[in-house]
């Protein structure tokens, strides 16, 4: 076991990549520390999936290293990498008993009969499927066969890294959360290092230590799920990850104040006065926004109940802004005024979050 | 080019190599053919095409193959349609046993029907037609169509069919207007394969036609027993029979597998 | 094929069909079992024989030398063509424009009428102006198919193997390609090598369109007459009459209609009997 780090990383699937848009993964270095528990969050086609797989070793990036603790790895094949992959569908060897599923990767490796089933009873007793072990893995059912995949990802004692690749879609609502928990447990056990790719913030949050954001091929933040939830960095992660996202409201940059509304708004960052960027942006998260007697003047349009809180939307000239009032709270009818958090409002230039 | 292609390379080399001595031989006159081994011709002649086209004993061979195998392809297709409609989308009494009992008529071997069919058609009359041809073949090309279809069709979602009943359509309006234009690449590739058996089977429609409706296939094999061996005309009519397969092959190469086991994989 | 709604008006959709089948298909079966049990010396005066015909087809050595040749031959054919076939298609690319190149070019063999194709060996392989037959007996073998038996049989199955052998390669390989990347990449993590891969990937996926192929296989060599009687015509001899030959022998050219009849009907339920078996299984594996 060891760290992983990928060195300037970038990849594209095609031969001749010209524009910056060819490459499925920008230009990037990760490190990945022994032991944690990572996920690897962003919509589809971001790129997690090539990234995921330029460490497993199944695909060549176009260019950088990979290195696992001291030694480089980027030319070696996948099998002597030592990383277990489970994919997003189940993959089972139909022919084969469940406990030959499991014992597979082993057999493949060499390794003695008596420890092979040691360990195999050992995994399945972890994953609940002694019953089932002597029985032909095509009859179970899809969350059966998906803990068949994560078993035999997890019975090699020798692995650098478990990689998930969205392994949780395919299985039902109710055992979902069942498996989440497992694995969080596995993974207390175990200590190997886990990367669980998921486009599903809950899972990600729910799941790792750090979780990685990426959007169109690059990492956007690197953080705890604490971090990303108080400091996005960008405004993609301020908006991916809450429900509703942050609200995000373009606002004039104007001998270094910054002004929505026409008023100066106080941030929790500053803007240097020769900042060059096009675009700014307030960031503020619904949790952080009340109602007031002064402030921002809006219209309330549309209130929906959320369980403990009401998200209610409200309108100033073109921009929605959402926040949540705690059940029984009170809410203007009309016209109102909202206030921001200081300590949680956020200024980005072209869409980073300013230092 | 990758060295591990090397073993389809060879294999495709060797496939193309008695097509390639079949097209050789119909550019040279019988004479050069017979007497010497050559590995291409030394001097390339058009004669026994010109024959071929020429000649009505030759080119009305081509006119009657493709006749029957056109009125066949038609035929087969139309019946099959609502047929395969039922089958995928209907429970019926006995539909399984139908389903299987069409599929022994693709195992019967044409030999075991050669002479009731002869018979049979002259009963009725039709023997010496491409009519006669166009029937028997309906034997093993509308159980092909029948399971083509239905597999296309099956890939169809249900949900098509009640979403037209409920905006009011009657079936036949349903099926002509929506149905059949859904499953167009399968009724193309379905004609494909009608077309094709019907063009490569021989012994049946060497059976049932005599003169008027000889078909290309039997003209080329009483050629070669009458006037001696034609081999440069021989093989040129040969290469034309390959042509219409290879002219079409190109749109139907996802579905070849298809339509060769019965629409089963 | 199910969930389907049960309609018992579906019957008139399949009219048509059963009726051009049957017509093709139930008449003349009658005409057969019927010359099957009669002698007849024209003028339509038939007299009855009961299982004679039958008898004497059983018994007879005719039979039994074609019915050998035949088993013989499909048994060599099946087990060329389906290991070769299956090892073609796993060396094809999986995708990308050669794919596309490989599948035009290997399914011409196809789409030849089957005269063409026997007509097309018949010259290919002659000693003297064919390019087999010159090179083999070019580089020190002996070889003229229309005098040895033995070259004979080399140059029909070379010729079936030529002929059929793409379909099992189309099967097999549409077989492959329904596999999902992920096995592979699973199988690449888990450390199995390649014929690890082949067992317990590739086989077990191929199995059903494998099934499929052995049956098409069976049947239409069973089947076989016309590339062997333009190509050699089922001789030296009889060495290459295989059923349908002889059965057209017998019919057409002795026109002895009642054996020929009952030869007919053994013949055609031995094809259905292994079919009907092979059918079970791939619908088993289908309902799977």
């Amino acid at each position: 076991m060891s760290k992983i780090s990928l060195k300037n990383i970038r990849h594209s699937y095609m031969d001749n990549p010209v524009d910056d848009i060819d490459w499925a993964l920008k230009q990037m270095s990760v490190d990945w520390s022994d032991g944690g528990a990572y996920a690897l969050l962003g919509p589809s086609g971001c790129g997690k999936t090539t990234l995921l797989n330029i460490i497993s070793g199944l695909l060549k990036p176009s260019e950088g290293e990979v290195w696992f603790g001291d030694q480089e790895v980027s030319n070696f094949p996948t099998d002597q990498r030592n990383i277990a992959q489970v994919f997003q569908f189940p993959v089972v060897y139909d022919t084969m008993t469940v406990y030959d599923n499991l014992a597979f990767p082993l057999r493949n490796r060499g390794i003695p009969e008596t420890e092979i089933d040691k360990k195999v009873r050992e995994i399945a007793s972890m994953l609940d499927l002694e019953k089932t072990l002597m029985t032909r893995a095509s009859g179970l059912t899809a969350d059966g066969k998906q803990k068949i995949s994560l078993g035999r990802g997890l019975v090699r004692s020798d692995v650098n890294a478990i990689m998930f690749d969205e392994p949780l879609t395919v299985i039902d609502p109710h055992l979902k959360w069942e498996l989440r928990s497992k694995l969080k447990e596995l993974h207390q056990q175990i200590g190997t290092t886990m990367i669980y790719v998921t486009h599903d913030q809950t899972e990600a949050l729910t799941i790792a230590d750090q979780v990685v954001v990426m959007q169109e091929g690059q990492v956007v933040q690197i953080g705890t799920p604490v971090e990303l939830f108080e400091r996005p960095q960008h405004t993609f992660v301020g908006h991916f990850i809450g429900s509703p996202g942050m609200n995000l409201l373009p606002c004039d940059f104007d001998l270094g104040k910054i002004v929505y509304g026409g008023a100066q708004i106080e941030t929790s960052n500053q803007l240097n006065v020769d900042n060059t960027a096009t675009r700014f942006e307030i960031g503020v998260r619904p949790e952080f926004i009340r109602f007031a007697d002064s402030g921002i003047p809006v219209r309330v349009e549309k209130m929906s109940d959320a369980g403990r809180f009401s998200i209610v939307e409200t309108r100033h000239g073109e921009d929605i802004i959402k926040l949540l009032v705690p059940d029984g709270g009170h809410v203007p009818s009309e016209s109102a005024f909202l206030q921001f958090d200081p300590k949680h409002t956020h200024i980005y230039a072209d869409d980073w979050m300013v230092d | 080019m990758n060295k591990k292609y090397i073993v389809p390379v060879i294999y495709i080399v060797c496939l193309m190599l008695p097509i390639y001595w079949l097209v050789k031989m119909s550019f040279m006159t019988t004479n050069e053919i017979l007497g010497t081994f050559a590995l291409w011709p030394k001097e390339i002649t058009f004669d026994n095409y010109i024959k071929i086209f020429t000649d009505p004993t030759w080119y009305n061979g081509y006119f009657n193959s493709l006749t029957y195998v056109g009125i066949n392809t038609v035929i087969s297709v139309s019946a099959a349609l609502p047929a395969a409609y039922a089958f995928s989308r209907f429970r019926f009494l006995g539909d399984k046993h139908l389903f299987f009992w069409l599929l022994t008529n693709r195992m019967a071997p044409p030999a075991v029907f050669a002479l009731p069919f002869f018979q049979l058609y002259s009963a009725v009359n039709l023997f010496d037609t491409p009519m006669a041809v166009a029937l028997a073949h309906c034997l093993f090309n509308i159980p092909l169509a029948v399971w083509i279809l239905e597999g296309f069709m099956s890939g169809v979602p249900k949900e098509l069919d009640e979403t037209a009943y409920v905006d009011g359509y009657p079936f036949w309006k349903f099926f002509v207007r929506i149905f059949i234009p859904t499953i167009a690449a399968g009724i193309g590739v379905t004609m494909f394969f009608c077309f094709m058996f019907s063009w490569v089977e021989l012994l049946l429609a060497k059976t049932l036609t005599s003169v008027a409706a000889k078909p290309i296939a039997a003209t080329m094999t009483r050629t070669a027993s009458t006037s001696g061996y034609e081999l440069g005309l021989l093989a040129a009519a040969g290469t034309l029979t390959i042509i219409p397969g290879a002219f079409v092959i190109y749109f139907v190469r996802n579905y070849i597998a298809k339509g060769f086991a019965l629409g089963r994989v | 094929m199910d969930n389907r709604r049960s309609n018992k008006k579906a019957w008139f959709f399949v009219l048509p069909v059963v009726a051009l089948v049957a017509f093709n298909a139930i008449i003349p079966l009658m005409t057969v079992v019927n010359y099957s049990v009669q002698e007849t010396f024209g003028n339509n005066v038939f007299f009855w024989e009961g299982v004679k015909w039958f008898e004497q087809v059983l018994n007879s050595d005719r039979f039994h030398d074609s019915l050998g040749r035949q088993l013989i031959f499909t048994g060599i054919i099946l087990s060329i063509e389906v290991p070769l076939g299956v090892a073609i298609a796993l060396t094809m690319p999986r995708k990308g424009v050669w794919v596309s190149v490989c599948l035009v070019f290997m399914a011409m063999p196809l789409l030849i009428p089957w005269n063409v194709v026997g007509a097309m060996w018949n010259i290919f392989a002659l000693p003297d102006i064919g390019l087999l037959g010159y090179a083999l007996n070019s580089i020190g073998f002996d070889y003229d198919y229309t005098q040895q038996p033995l070259s004979a049989w080399f140059t029909t199955i070379l010729m079936d193997v030529w002929h059929w052998t793409s379909l099992v390669v189309l099967l097999a390989y549409a077989g492959l390609r329904s596999i999902p990347d992920a096995y592979y990449q699973a199988a690449k993590i888990d450390g199995a090598g390649a014929w690890a891969v082949f067992r317990h990937i590739q086989l077990p996926k191929m199995k059903r369109v494998l099934t499929i192929a052995i049956l098409l296989r069976f049947m239409d060599s069973f089947m076989i007459y016309t590339e062997p009687f333009v190509l050699t015509g089922g001789g030296p001899g009889n060495s290459t009459t295989f059923l349908s030959i002889d059965l057209v022998k017998v019919a057409l050219g002795q026109f002895d209609l009642g054996p020929a009849a009952a030869m007919s009907l053994i013949y055609f339920l031995i094809v259905l009997l292994v079919s009907w078996v092979f059918y079970t299984l791939m619908m088993k594996n289908e309902g799977q």
